[in-house]
């Protein structure tokens, strides 16, 4: 059977290279039939990928511990679940996903626009299946998901398997990854339209019209990969941090910033023409910062959390990395004259220079991430000794960009295109400005002043949600008064009329409530302490009193439970449980915390381990303020993108700028 | 010309103040990777600057006295006590130690070697000893590259 997977694998790479030849020569000669075959191709490649992976799945599922693969990422005892998850658990069974995400995504561009795009589409799929190409001949060549073990081949006994690391045995392992690689892998689809555009010398922004439900899904399953990252190193790993600059997590926020800056850039283009290379620019980044971040969990190059162990293919994404940016490159240098822009800055106040702004800052931080992040290899390279930098230094530059942009979020919306004048500054942001200085002044007064970032960011927090509620408020009022509805089916309506608007809108909000739950990490409390049984401890204004030590064994692992009675100025608030596990088949040990969320505050309890002479009870507790406005901040970010993604009502149309000479061009712009 | 000159001000003040953020970031954080073995020799420097040391824990050299944990690192896994290139550390971090951190692991210890000669570590990262090498019958080339489990982690 793993013949037969292994032999799809190597097959799909042959249709896939056959497709890139295909799309090219039929492109070129102008032959229908050839394109026509290679667009075939692409649903072939995406069958066999879709034969391999739902065998490598089989022989997870039914445990064929013959299989390297099967042997080191699950064993019997494992729950269902964790054996199909185990698709993603290692190195080639990763590269697996990712090269049939792609096909999966090939396939449907293909077939979506099988009609349109007549001499651009051949282009696409070439980029597309380029792409999947250079997957593909690493799981076929270099890393196969199919390899069997001596012990298989009849040498020596087979074995029950490894198992997962008992760490990623949780709910939010299951879908984290393939949330990324969904965001990962999507990109590839808008980067391939803007290089079949620049091949093909459009002069308009179809790549941008076409591409922007992909982009903004894709960006969505990133965001929801990171936040569904952070969720589990919160859940899990014990020390109550969702976010450490670690290299890898960084890897999956580059291409996030760059694509956040390339939703917002868009806009430039498509109501005024400008912006038209740095679109480009920004959308050749994201792809290759996808590229890269794929490189970087899986080289060894630096060393982290996540990483996948030392491997061979780091050499491979390096070339393809500097094959495929040189191309880009030259490619864009190539196509400069048809990026001109259409029109000019007019005034430093403006909604243009917001844009630019929020660019600017947006990818000055990605770069310092991108820096500290590589601190370590380019340090070794020119001093000969390798350095890293840490939290400090990026926590260092992204707190005041992170409340550059926030303010910018609050601005930016409201600002008007082309110039704004003092007085409608005025009339927008005095309410807002109010708003956040009132509360600034009233947290500082409580003994905010000792932390002046919190401080700022709660202002800007406020200032932002005030400037939403008033455009709500404004548009809503005014259908309110002309239908003489109530405000809630005025404010649907409002936002069913300009769903990209409002829909951003709500987005921002859940950016602020995320921010909210950033800044109370400002006022974390936490405590260590060894208790013996019936002992107690304060952290805060709770008390922890340890009832009981539980003991207990299932088929998985062995178990210790602290019973955790908790109490807050003297009022019983019930009883935690944190737990520690000892997993049986990898004699690995691991912390089950254990939290009580609310809204204002989590309460965090870690079972650390025992005393050394094993009476006492090591426990951390932890008060995390405002962190759940984080998770809330991400729903309703989800929800925001939701509401973009549907319709308008009615579909505007505005002329895209009043500058001379090129009025003729209309747009059909949806905002 | 005039809006441009505004704008281009602006931006080489906001990538000034990043750039200085950035400078003051990489002065207070920047720690240097060394091996047991380089720490040794970098003499009195190895006093003022933060280190990450590599190396692995010594079999039954774990103590742990309440919050504080001390333990002997060692270059090459699995030697003797006699091995002269050795590492006392002490760990006072907040953090509970990472699960995977016991009896030769593979161990980062961030933190500064004190004048007494012992590392004060402030954050330790463990990797756990490869649990594959006993099992030589499950060896194969692709298990190898797979056999290290995730690192994981503890700061303070």
């Amino acid at each position: 059977m793993e013949n037969i997977g292994a032999l799809s694998i190597l097959l799909a790479f042959c249709f896939a290279v056959y497709a890139v030849v295909a799309s090219v020569i039929g492109r070129l000669k102008k032959n229908s039939f050839l394109i026509v075959s290679g667009q075939r191709a692409v649903y072939s490649v995406w069958l066999l990928l879709t034969v391999a992976s739902g065998l490598l799945i089989y022989s997870l599922l039914t445990g064929d511990f013959r299989l390297a693969y099967v042997a080191a990422h699950t064993d019997s005892s494992m729950k269902t679940i964790y054996k199909f998850t185990a698709w993603w658990g290692g190195q080639q069974g990763s590269l697996l996903l990712w090269a049939w995400l792609l096909a999966t995504y090939s396939a449907v561009v293909v077939f979506m626009n099988r009609r349109k795009f007549r001499d651009m589409m051949p282009w696409v799929t070439s980029v597309l299946m380029v792409t999947e190409t250079f997957f593909l001949s690493l799981i076929a060549f270099v890393l196969s998901p199919f390899a069997i073990l001596e012990a298989g081949r009849g040498n020596v006994v087979e074995g029950v398997g490894q198992g997962l690391n008992p760490l990623l045995q949780y709910w939010t392992m299951v879908i984290h990854p393939p949330m990324l690689y969904l965001g990962y892998v999507g990109f590839t689809v808008p980067f391939a339209f803007a290089i079949g555009s620049l091949i093909t010398k459009q002069p308009g922004d179809a790549w941008i019209h076409t591409t922007r439900r992909w982009t903004i899904v894709t960006w969505l399953f990133q965001s929801a990969g990171i936040l569904l990252g952070q969720g589990w190193a919160y859940a899990v790993l014990g020390w109550g941090g969702y976010w450490a600059w670690d290299p890898v997590e960084n890897a999956s926020l580059l291409p996030w910033i760059t694509a956040t800056a390339f939703l917002h850039s868009v806009m430039m283009q498509e109501k005024k023409g400008m912006m038209k290379v740095w679109n480009m620019v920004l959308i050749s980044g994201t792809f290759f910062l996808c590229i890269f971040g794929t490189f970087l969990t899986r080289s060894g190059v630096v060393s982290s959390v996540h990483a996948f162990a030392q491997s061979p293919i780091g050499k491979y994404f390096v070339m393809f990395l500097a094959v495929g940016i040189a191309a880009t490159v030259i490619l864009i240098l190539e196509r400069l004259k048809y990026l001109k822009s259409e029109a000019r800055l007019e005034s430093v106040v403006s909604r243009e220079s917001s844009f630019m702004f929020n660019n600017l800052i947006l990818v000055a931080s990605c770069f310092a991430v991108l820096w500290g992040t590589m601190f370590p290899v380019i340090s070794e390279a020119v001093t000969g000794e390798k350095i890293s930098v840490d939290a400090p230094f990026f926590n260092r530059i992204n707190i005041p960009i992170g409340l550059a942009l926030i303010f910018l979020t609050g601005v930016g919306p409201l600002i008007a295109w082309r110039r704004s004048s003092l007085e409608s500054l005025k009339r927008a942001f005095l309410i807002p400005t109010i708003a956040g200085v009132a509360l600034m002044v009233l947290l500082g007064v409580l003994g905010g002043y000792e932390h002046p970032y919190a401080l700022v960011s709660f202002g800007l927090c406020m200032f932002v949600t005030a400037t939403i509620f008033t455009e709500f408020w404004k548009g809503a009022s005014a259908i309110r008064a002309k239908n003489g509805i109530g405000f809630f089916p005025a404010a649907i309506q409002l936002t069913h009329r300009n769903t990209r608007r409002y829909g951003g809108y709500l987005v921002h909000m859940g950016i602020v409530f995320m921010f909210i739950g950033y800044t109370g990490a400002a006022f974390n409390q936490d405590v260590t302490k060894e208790v013996p049984t019936g002992g107690s401890f304060d952290i805060g204004h709770y008390s922890v009193r340890v009832a009981n030590v539980e003991h207990g064994e299932n088929d998985t692992y062995l178990w210790d439970r602290l019973d955790a009675d908790v109490s807050r100025n003297g009022k019983s608030l019930g009883m935690l449980f944190p737990e520690r596990r000892l997993y049986k088949a990898s004699q690995q040990p691991t912390s089950e915390v254990s939290i009580r969320r609310r809204l204002n505050e989590d309460f965090y309890i870690n079972f650390a381990g025992a005393s050394a002479d094993g009476r006492r009870a090591v426990i951390q507790a932890y008060v995390f303020p405002l962190v759940s406005w984080i998770w809330i901040g991400f729903w309703v970010l989800a929800f925001g993108t939701g509401v973009c993604l549907i319709p308008n009502k009615v579909r505007l149309s505005y002329a895209r700028t009043q500058v001379v000479g090129v009025a003729e061009k209309h747009a059909t712009v949806e905002n | 010309m005039n809006t441009y000159w505004k704008f281009g001000a602006i931006v080489v003040v906001i990538i000034g103040v990043l750039v200085w953020l950035a400078m003051g970031g990489v002065t207070e954080s920047k720690t240097y990777y060394k091996e047991i073995k380089e720490v040794r020799q970098m003499g009195d420097r190895a006093h003022d600057a933060k280190l990450r040391v590599n190396g692995y824990v010594e079999q039954g050299s774990i103590v742990r006295d309440g919050a504080q944990v001390s333990f002997v690192m060692h270059q090459t896994p699995g030697v003797l006590q006699k091995d002269p290139v050795r590492l006392a550390v002490v760990y006072n971090g907040i953090d509970p130690l990472p699960d995977t951190f016991k009896d030769n692991a593979q161990a980062l210890a961030d933190g500064r070697l004190g004048q007494d000669g012992v590392f004060h570590a402030s954050k330790i990262q463990a990797k756990c000893a490869s649990k594959y090498e006993a099992k030589p019958q499950m060896k194969s080339p692709q298990m190898k590259t797979e056999a290290q489990p995730a690192l994981t982690q503890a700061r303070s």
